[in-house]
């Protein structure tokens, strides 16, 4: 690997219209924010996917380990009462 | 990640990524040349959205945990190749037809079973390529048809850019099953889901009729229908021309590994100042906070 210091890489979000949520698009490396805000335009806005842009430098992301997904999600599996589904009404109530 | 598996999809992922910034070359040489403003702006966009392509997939290729900078040290080193069309040159207006017809033709029947792959990173940025890549298909069709129906010359152009990059296009599907080194083991990743002679195959049957859509000849003398199956059948390939391409002897591998190289090179400048740019407004910012 090469010693000389890189531009740092950022993660692209882009709001595909107003009243949606920002979506992660990719990333790219430039070398400060203002700077990945005009090349995520570039890269991936050209064909009108956007009215917004987010962009987060990528060692600011913490992830969660995916060798803990079970640990983490498997909890919320049994727990079928926090579905509506679970709840058996009679058929003459309405709008519920 | 099983390790043999990253490391194949680094050669694949990287390869593919300069084969996109290469690939800019031969285009960018006729953009000062287009024959109208409409062409040039086409043509423009269309290289541009080749850079675009490089970035996709040198990004998906990082998520790897190889760095963009080590991946273009291997092209410039020549330890990474490139697709070997690009090693053609641009003669006449027409390439840039046959080009956007033929090779962007061939690279999305390639890619298109790609944004199925196993790996998400390299799947999802093959979906934006692809979704990108079909106007390139047309945009060259479209000068085809433009010149196929022109002047006598303009005929002889077309046709002539046909002779030339026929072939080639035919030969970026890769070797043949049985001489193909990685096909089998990518094949069972589901890296890679359909064989390159199958791919071949499917682009012959697609892109024979376009071409006799121009009311242009199919520079195969062999080249049949085959009533039965419902197939094109093309004649021999000649593998060896491939190969001496591949191992560097084409017409254009050391120009188009030159301008890579000059181009990185002389950049060099901007990048350090746009660093050194960057990290004084930083400091400028933390004074003024501190003030």
């Amino acid at each position: 690997m090469s010693n000389k210091k890189n531009w740092p890489l950022w993660e692209v979000f882009v709001r595909s219209k107003a009243g949606l949520n920002h979506r992660h698009s990719g990333s790219l490396h430039a070398a400060d924010a203002e700077m990945a805000l005009e090349m995520a335009r570039d890269v991936y806005t050209r064909r009108s996917e956007g009215v917004s842009i987010w962009v987060v430098e990528s060692k600011s992301i913490k992830a969660s380990d995916p060798d803990n997904k079970d640990s983490l999600f498997e909890p919320a599996n049994d727990k079928i009462y926090r579905h509506p589904t679970f709840y058996d009404l009679p058929d003459e109530v309405k709008h519920m | 990640m099983p390790d043999a598996y990253r490391k194949t999809l680094i050669r694949q992922i990287s390869q593919h990524a300069h084969s996109e910034i290469v690939g800019m070359l031969p285009e960018a040489n006729w953009i000062t040349r287009a024959p109208s403003l409409t062409r040039k702006v086409a043509l423009l966009a269309k290289v541009q959205d080749e850079a675009g392509h490089g970035l996709y997939l040198y990004s998906s290729c990082e998520t790897l945990g190889i760095e963009r900078d080590d991946t273009i040290e291997d092209l410039h080193s020549g330890k990474a190749k490139y697709s070997s069309i690009f090693n053609y040159p641009t003669l006449t207006w027409a390439d840039i037809g046959a080009i956007g017809w033929l090779v962007d033709g061939a690279a999305i029947m390639n890619q298109v079973p790609l944004c199925r792959c196993s790996y998400g990173p390299y799947s999802r940025a093959m979906i934006r390529v692809c979704k990108e890549e079909s106007f390139h298909q047309r945009q060259g069709f479209s000068i085809m048809l433009k010149m196929a129906n022109g002047t006598a010359e303009q005929k002889r152009m077309a046709q002539d850019a046909i002779n030339r990059w026929w072939w080639p296009a035919l030969k970026m599907f890769g070797p043949s099953d049985s001489d193909s080194e990685h096909s089998a083991q990518s094949m069972k990743w589901k890296i890679k889901r359909f064989s390159n002679d199958e791919l071949r195959q499917r682009f012959l049957d697609m892109t024979v009729p376009q071409c006799h859509l121009l009311g242009c000849e199919v520079p195969d003398p062999d080249l049949k229908f085959n009533e039965s199956t419902g197939h094109w059948e093309m004649g021999e390939i000649d593998w060896e021309e491939f190969w001496n391409v591949v191992k560097g002897k084409g017409k254009c591998n050391r120009q188009r590994l030159k301008a890579r190289k000059g181009a990185y090179d002389k950049g060099e400048w901007v990048r350090d100042a746009a660093l050194a740019y960057a990290e004084k407004k930083r400091q400028r910012k933390a004074a003024s906070v501190a003030a």
